[in-house]
Order: structure tokens, then sequence, then C-alpha cells
């Protein structure tokens, strides 16, 4: 089996892959880092959202050995002893309810936020496109979003 | 009112954890040596199973073992059960094998288990499976059921018929349809839908040979009623050795409520092999497998008198149940679905007959709402449909038909009795919020720009806090619908609360902890609520019907009443002072007209070091239990307002106003209330203009497998939503509480549609069906303007 390296949350890891194993895969089953989620098979939820070099990415359409040598962040790796300012709005605003697509909600957020750091009620609702959420109707969400965009300096 | 007690929107406990990737959901879940399963499931919709090779399957890398039909019997591993059977007339209750073995009777009916060492292990071999069918002709939908010379899909239910239930007066109705002035009909669809938690279903099967225990973690929304199910009925194992735990869940919506075949197969499985065998959904299997929702045809009738009074309801609907019947399936059109159909109105008489069905597709169940958002729809829908056949404004037809603040308690014609409501003032207040005097200023400057704009009503009742055990009884339930609750308080004054309700997004370690706080005095951080484990709470059926609270709540809410009166025979002891002369208020015992007291902490340390207690009358420890059976169901209500503009060049209908007004009794906490009401709207929004599960009408085949082909609400499809909330306490339950997590969906369905409808009656337009997608919009236009 090929060998696989790279960085997730500024630590160095490897492992040995088949060469089908998709990234999500490799961060759960291998690292064990189950906070990224697997909600669909057709990259659709967004649940599985990780920053690859800074850009959100849908792990579950990316091989793990395509991510050889780039510097990965999960959900895990965001909060450095408080939580991160996208993190604390979604708690603030109550922009999630059963928590499962919240990692790729975040994640795919805070590439938002980056791009664009004052983004309108219209622009984020688009850029949700890829990110289902069933539980809080998005309401909350947008308005979390928003919140941490100005926290965030925007 | 403190910040973190009732009424207070504390920011929820359970975000620390999911905000930074550390739930625990199922699939989250890894035990050392464990297997994998993978299903095979039926690429037919209907077909004999003539053989199963699984040589080439076995050879293949890393498979572990091939389960099929015939080692589930050889093991005397029976069906899965179902739960209610109405009263009333005979139900068919065909087996619902967990493997399937000599039929198969629905696209995703599963056929054999691979066990392998890893899922793309068990996967691969999956497809080396060779399974010969001899395919039969399919029934698929709810007109073809119940024809002569359709398909049969069980032996003992001719016709595909299920059963047949009715409710109400049907003379009485019959007798008022005759003296009508008016009489207004309308044939409608409630289309089906596909659940689609975002967390898929998953399950972990474990058994120690040492003990002889086995344990099943589960994507479950009631895991006692799992246990009880499968222990009891499915695998025959009794429940001091069988733990089932339900841990963080991805939503549910009622389609994990169900006990479903693959918790029995893991289970079973992990004794066989001798590993943990662990299941998880891919989603195409979602779509297939899990229960599906609402798909009823009906028709409806509504006869009203020369002022617009509604004089009787008439409805006959078919309800779809699927190939099989799930857990709860024959509840859901009946006895949620017929007792709603009164809504906020007070109609004398009612009759409703329902015909249940089988066909060659996946079974349905409880979906948010469960019945209730049919009942609703189809009533707000025929109020509407009445209002413009009879020219009184729907606003107007619906106030003069409302059941009168002052007429509480209200028996209904369709059983329930209504506890209390004011549904002039949640229309009065809804009507504010929602500028609705403005609404005609709009739609003529949305002309102006060549948009046509609708406004659309929903003035809705709903029916929680399933459910009076007796009551419950009496219609079928096979079990009662109270629930349980320990309150365990701490040597140092810190508190578990362990609850039957289960939380999948509901924010129980919030909101419960707020109960407690509140009414045991102690500081909220000090409050840690436990659910999911059958090992660890006492009982619990479960979180459905917007039950948690209302009835939950309630139990918790019992066992603090327990404990207090125990802290007072302590205090009683201690103080050297008659029980009777001890009060509680704030977390503290006091003996009244002197300043002796002890807070709630220190009762707790006595409790724990008692030295000196009287033993015959008092023991040790402050830990109690409840068991809480509601008096009467809760009733919610409220009105929902919508308002769309429609494109009529290209159908597209976008939402430009959504405003709600409900009223759902006590709230604990309303950040996390109107956040139960927001994601509610938009599930009842999916379905009037998105979601739609279709199956080929011939073959059963599943067109809408995938989120590429069912649409789920996406955030650019919706606007803002306004809530508002009015407070009318439920009179019989301790809390005051209603339950808030279907109301948003059993009402906004009609009123997207009644706004749809409204915009596009100026066409002549008087019914279209849901979902009200682009290309159903314009060829409702482009026809009206044909004709």
């Amino acid at each position: 089996m090929p060998a696989v390296s790279m960085t997730v949350n500024g630590k160095t890891v490897s492992g040995d892959v088949e060469a089908r194993t998709l990234l999500v895969q490799f961060l759960r089953e291998n690292l064990r880092m189950t906070g990224t989620r697997v909600g669909c098979d057709t990259a659709q939820c967004g649940a599985c959202c990780v920053l690859i070099d800074g850009d959100s990415v849908k792990s579950c359409s990316v091989l793990a050995l395509q991510a050889e040598g780039a510097e990965i962040t999960t959900i895990e790796g965001l909060a450095d002893g408080e939580l991160h300012p996208m993190q604390d709005a979604f708690r603030e605003h109550h922009a999630l309810q059963c928590g499962f697509c919240t990692p790729g909600m975040v994640i795919s957020a805070i590439d938002l936020v980056t791009r664009n750091p004052d983004p309108s009620e219209d622009q984020i609702r688009e850029w949700l496109e890829g990110n289902l959420c069933r539980c809080t109707g998005y309401h909350n969400i947008v308005k979390a979003i928003q919140a941490a965009a100005q926290a965030m300096g925007g | 009112m403190s910040e973190t007690g009732i009424g207070a929107s504390v920011r929820r406990t359970e975000d620390n954890r999911f905000l930074q990737g550390r739930g625990n959901f199922t699939d989250d879940i890894n035990r050392p040596g464990q297997a994998y399963a993978y299903f095979v499931r039926s690429p037919h919709a209907h077909a004999r199973i003539r053989g199963i090779d699984a040589a080439a399957a076995q050879a293949c890398k890393g498979v572990v073992a091939i389960l099929t039909g015939q080692d589930l019997e050889a093991d005397g591993v029976g069906g899965v059960p179902c739960g209610f059977a109405p009263d009333g007339g005979p139900i068919k209750e065909p087996p619902y094998p967990a493997l399937a073995k000599d039929r198969v009777r629905f696209v995703g009916d599963r056929v054999a288990a691979v066990i392998a060492e890893t899922r793309e292990a068990a996967k691969d071999a999956a497809e080396a499976m060779s399974i010969d069918y001899e395919a039969l002709g399919a029934v698929v939908t709810l007109a073809d059921a119940p024809k002569e010379g359709a398909p049969q899909l069980h032996d003992d239910a001719p016709g595909n018929l299920c059963f047949e239930w009715e409710i109400g007066d049907k003379d009485a109705t019959e007798q008022a349809f005759a003296a009508a002035h008016k009489v207004v009909a309308l044939d409608l669809v409630n289309s089906r839908l596909i659940p689609n938690a975002i967390e898929p279903r998953a399950a972990l099967g474990e058994f120690d040979p040492g003990t002889g225990n086995y344990t099943l973690h589960t994507t479950s929304q009631n895991p006692h009623v799992v246990r009880l199910l499968m222990g009891a009925f499915v695998l025959q194992i009794p429940e001091h050795k069988l733990r089932v735990v339900s841990p963080d869940v991805g939503g549910g919506f009622g389609s994990k409520i169900p006990h479903y075949a693959e918790e029995v197969v893991v289970t079973w499985a992990a004794k066989k092999v001798g590993r943990p065998v662990k299941w998880a959904a891919e989603r195409s299997e979602s779509f297939l497998a899990d229960t599906h929702g609402r798909d009823h045809v009906s028709r409806a009738e509504l006869a009203l008198d020369a002022n617009g009074i509604f004089l009787a309801l008439r409805v006959k609907t078919t309800a779809n149940l699927g190939a099989y019947l799930s857990t709860f399936a024959p509840l859901i059109p009946t006895y949620l679905y017929g007792t709603l159909l009164g809504g906020a109105y007070r109609t004398p008489a009612i009759h409703c007959q329902v015909r249940a069905v089988f066909t060659n597709t996946a079974p349905l169940d409880a979906l948010r709402g469960a019945g209730r958002p049919e009942a609703t729809y189809l009533l707000e829908r025929l109020v509407d449909v009445a209002a413009a056949e009879t020219g009184i404004d729907r606003v107007e037809l619906r106030r003069r038909n409302f059941i009168p603040s002052d007429a509480f308690p209200y028996q209904t014609p369709v059983a329930l009795q209504y506890d209390s409501g004011n549904y002039a003032s949640t229309l009065d207040k809804a009507l504010a919020l929602a500028d609705a005097a403005g609404a005609e200023a709009r739609k003529a400057s949305a002309e102006k720009a060549g948009k046509l704009r609708g406004v659309g009503y929903s003035t809705y009742v709903e029916c929680c806090s399933l459910a009076p055990s007796n009551i419950a009884g009496a219609i079928g339930a096979r079990a009662g619908l109270y629930e349980a609750a320990e309150v365990r308080v701490h040597p140092t004054g810190s508190v578990t609360v362990f609850t039957g309700s289960h939380s999948h997004g509901q924010g129980h370690e919030t909101t419960f902890a707020q109960v407690v706080a509140e009414r045991l005095g102690v500081a909220f951080e000090n409050v840690e609520v436990v659910h999911g484990d059958t090992d660890r709470v006492p009982f619990g059926m479960g979180t459905y019907g917007s039950r948690s609270l209302a009835v939950g709540g309630s139990a918790v809410a019992k066992a603090i009443d327990k404990i207090i009166d125990k802290g007072k025979n302590i205090a009683a002891h201690t103080l050297e002072a008659a029980e009777a002369d001890i009060a509680f208020a704030d977390g503290t015992f006091s003996v009244a007209g002197t300043d002796k007291e002890l807070t709630i902490g220190e009762i707790a340390l006595s409790a724990y070091v008692p030295h000196n207690y009287p033993l015959e009358t008092l023991e040790p420890g402050l830990d109690e239990s409840a068991f809480y059976d509601p008096v009467n169901f809760t009733f919610p209500f409220g009105c929902h307002i919508c308002e769309v503009e429609i494109d009529p060049e290209t159908g597209t209908v976008d939402i430009v106003g959504y405003t709600a007004v409900d009223d759902v009794g006590r709230i604990v906490n309303p950040m996390i209330v109107e956040g139960q009401v927001q994601g509610g709207i938009v599930h009842g929004v999916g379905q009037a203009l998105y979601e739609n599960c279709v199956y080929d009408p011939s073959t059963g085949q599943l067109i809408t497998g995938s989120f590429n082909d069912y649409c789920l609400p996406r955030a650019q499809n919706l606007p803002a939503i306004q809530t508002g909330t009015q407070e009318t306490l439920c009179p019989h339950n301790p809390l005051g509480a209603k339950g808030c997590g279907e109301a948003g969906t059993i009402a906004s369905t009609a009123a997207v549609m009644n706004a749809v409808v409204d915009a596009l009656a100026p066409l002549g337009i008087r019914h279209i069906e849901m979902p009200a997608t682009p290309e159903k919009v314009w060829r409702a236009i482009r026809d009206a303007r044909a004709a």
C-alpha cells in the first residue's frame, strides 16, 4: 500500500493507505479524528469539509494520496485554548442543533470570511450551497456567520 | 428570572463538544477488533429469491462471514415487530424479516450481510454476491395498489389492504352535508418525503462471551424502545443482558424512531462472528431504506351554512404503508391524522375514512409531525378553497369558525379534548407582525414588476405530549407512552439527571438542566443531563411527537418534587422541626418562622454521610426516580403567514416573507424554541416547494435516490423567518409545556401552498400539488392561460 504524509492541525502524520482511500477516510479511520463527518456519497452535504492549504474542500472528494504534503485543518484544529470566533458565533447564535453538519459548516464559513471579510446575507446563503443542514433552517447559521465576520475583523 | 433558569436563552452546554468535533456519533465509535457489515440489498421492487450463491464473495479478501435469511432462521431470529395496531378492525401484519429469505418487496430490501475486515472489503465482496432473482410485477402507486389483478405483496393481505379505519360520526356528517347551504370539495395528494437526517443511520453490535452481555450502539431516538423490541421480540435477549446506547444522534425527524433490521443483524452477527460488528449507512442506503413519510391521496369535503359556518367535514384518505409495517406505521395515518382534522375550528361533525395499503416501496413511518402535517395541510387548503368559493375573506372565514377562547376544554368530534387555546390571538399577532395590511400594496407593486404575489395563512392546532397511556392503549398502542427520569443529587450538591427522553438536536442537556436549576435552586453548571443509555437511565420511551419537555421534562419535575420531599424530611430531622414546618425555596430548606435553614448542598451531604438518621423513617441518599404519565395530550397552536412571489416566465416561487406566531406553552429556553420553530418551518417549506420522493410507477425503482435528485432546502432557497410566541400554559402538566419541535412543519406546508395558490388564483388556478416546482408552476400558468 502506498504511503502518504501530510500535516494535520500542525502535526505531521503519515500512513499506508489503499490508493482508493479518501481523505475523509484517512482522517476518520487511520487518524481516528472523527470530527470530520460523512453525510452523503455524492459530494452534496458538506459535512466533510476541511481546509486544505487554507481552502475549504470536501474531503470525500479528495484521495488521501492527493493530499500528500498538504496542510490540513480540521474542526479539531480550530480552537486554541478558546473557541475560534466562528465556533463562538455558532454557539452564541444557536447555529447548530444536532451538531452533525456543524464541523463542515464552520470550516466552510471560515473559508468564506477569509475570502470575503464582510459578506452580505445573500452572499452567505449563496456560499452555503454546498453545505446541508436539516435542523436549523439556516436562519441562525447565516446570523452566526455575519457576526463572526465582524468579530474576525471584517 | 435567573440567567440560567426557566425562561432564559442559556447558550447550549452540548455545543462545546459539537463545535470542536468532539461529538460522539455512532460511526465515530470504534471497538478493538471490529469488523464491518455491508448489506446486500434488492435491486428489484418485487422478486422471488431463487438462490443465493455466496462462494465468490466468500473467497474475497478480508471476508469474515456472509449471513443470509437462512442463517437467521436457523438461529430462530424472528422478524421486526410492529408496535401499533389501530382499534376498530382487523389489521394485516405480515412478517418483516430482518433479511429476506424467499422474496424481496422493495428496492433496498435486505438480502444478505457481508461481514469483513474493512468497509471496502465488505463492499467489494457484496458486489461478488450472486443472487438469482425471479422478478415479479411491482405495485407502486396508491391508485394501483387496490386494483383487481395488481401484484400482491403479502399472501394474507388481499388487495394489498393492510387495514381500514374510520373516526367520527358518519351519520351526523352525512346529515349535515345533506342540509348544507354549500359544499366544497378538494382532491389532494400529500407527497412522499424522505426524512434525510444529515447523519446516516449506523449501528455497532458487540457481544461479550465472558458475561454473555450484548451492547448495541445505534442511531435511535428511543434506545429503550429498541431494547424492548429487539430484546423481547426478535433476539430474545433479556433486558439485563442487553444494553442499547444512542450516543449523539445527528437528527432524527421520525426516521430514527423505528426499530430497524440492521440493528438486529449487527447485534446477532457480533456473537456469531465473535467480534464487534459495525455498519454505517451510505446516503444511498438512507434514501432506499430509511422509513419514508407522508404519501396520502385524499378527497376532502366541507359543508358550510349560508354564513360560512362549517357544518361538517368528510375525508377519505388512502395512505401508503410501503412494503412492510414499520414500528409505528399504522399509528401515523390513523390517530395522529384523523384526530387532527378538527383543527382550530368548531366543525360539529367530522368523519374520516382511511384505507392503508401495501406497495413495493420502502416502509413508511413517522416524519416530523407524523400525520398532523397531513391533516393540517388538507384542512387549511380546504378552508382556502371554501373561502374562494364562498367569497368570504380567508382570514375572516377562519376567524368565524375558530373555537372561541372561552370554550375550553373543548371536545372535538374526533376524540380529542383540547385543553386550552386562543386562536384569534395568535392570528392577530401574526397579522400585525407580517404587516398583512400592506399585502395588497406589495402585490400591486410586484405586479408592476411582472411578478405574481400571494399570501398564505395557516392557523393550526397540533397535538403533542404523546401520550396518556390509557388512551394510547385504548387506541391500539402496544405500550404506554409515559416517560421516566432519575434525579441524583450528589454529596456535594451537584446533580445528574437521567432522562428517558433523547436529544438529537433539541438541546435537552441545556433545557433540562435549566428546569433543575430553577426548581432545585442549584447552579446550572452543576447539573449534568444523561440520556440515551439503557444501562444508565432507568427507563424511557424516547423522543418523538414533540414530547420531551412536556412528558420527559415533567418526569424530571416529578423526581425533583420527590427530592424536595426527601430534603424536607432530612431538614426536619436535622433542624429538629416538624416536617410540615419546613419550607423550600431557591435551594434552601428553612423552618417557618425561624432563621434555621439548610441549603440543598448541606442536605445532600447529610444524606450521604448520615450519622444519626432515624433508620426506620429516613433512608440515607438523595436520589429519586419518577415515571410521569400525562393526563391528556397538549395542544400547541398558532398562525403562520407566508408571502411568495412567482416569476410567471420561469415558474420560480420565491418566499419573500415568512411569519410564525406559535403558542407552545411554557418556554424554558426561548433561543432553543425559536431554533426548533425555524427548523420545523423549513422542513415544511421543503415539502411545499422542493422535496419529492419519486418511484418509477411501473418498476418501483427509486428515481430520487441521492441529494442530486432529491432537493433538500438549501440556505439560498430561504428567507429570514420572523417568529413570535405566545405563552398559554398547558393546564395539566407540572411545567405548563406543550411542545415545539413539530409545530413549524405542521403549519408551514399549508401556509406556503396557500400563498402559491393565492398568487396563481387570478389566472383561475384553484389548486396545485406539491412540490410547487418551477416546472409544475410554469405548466399550471401555461395551461391556465391557454384555457
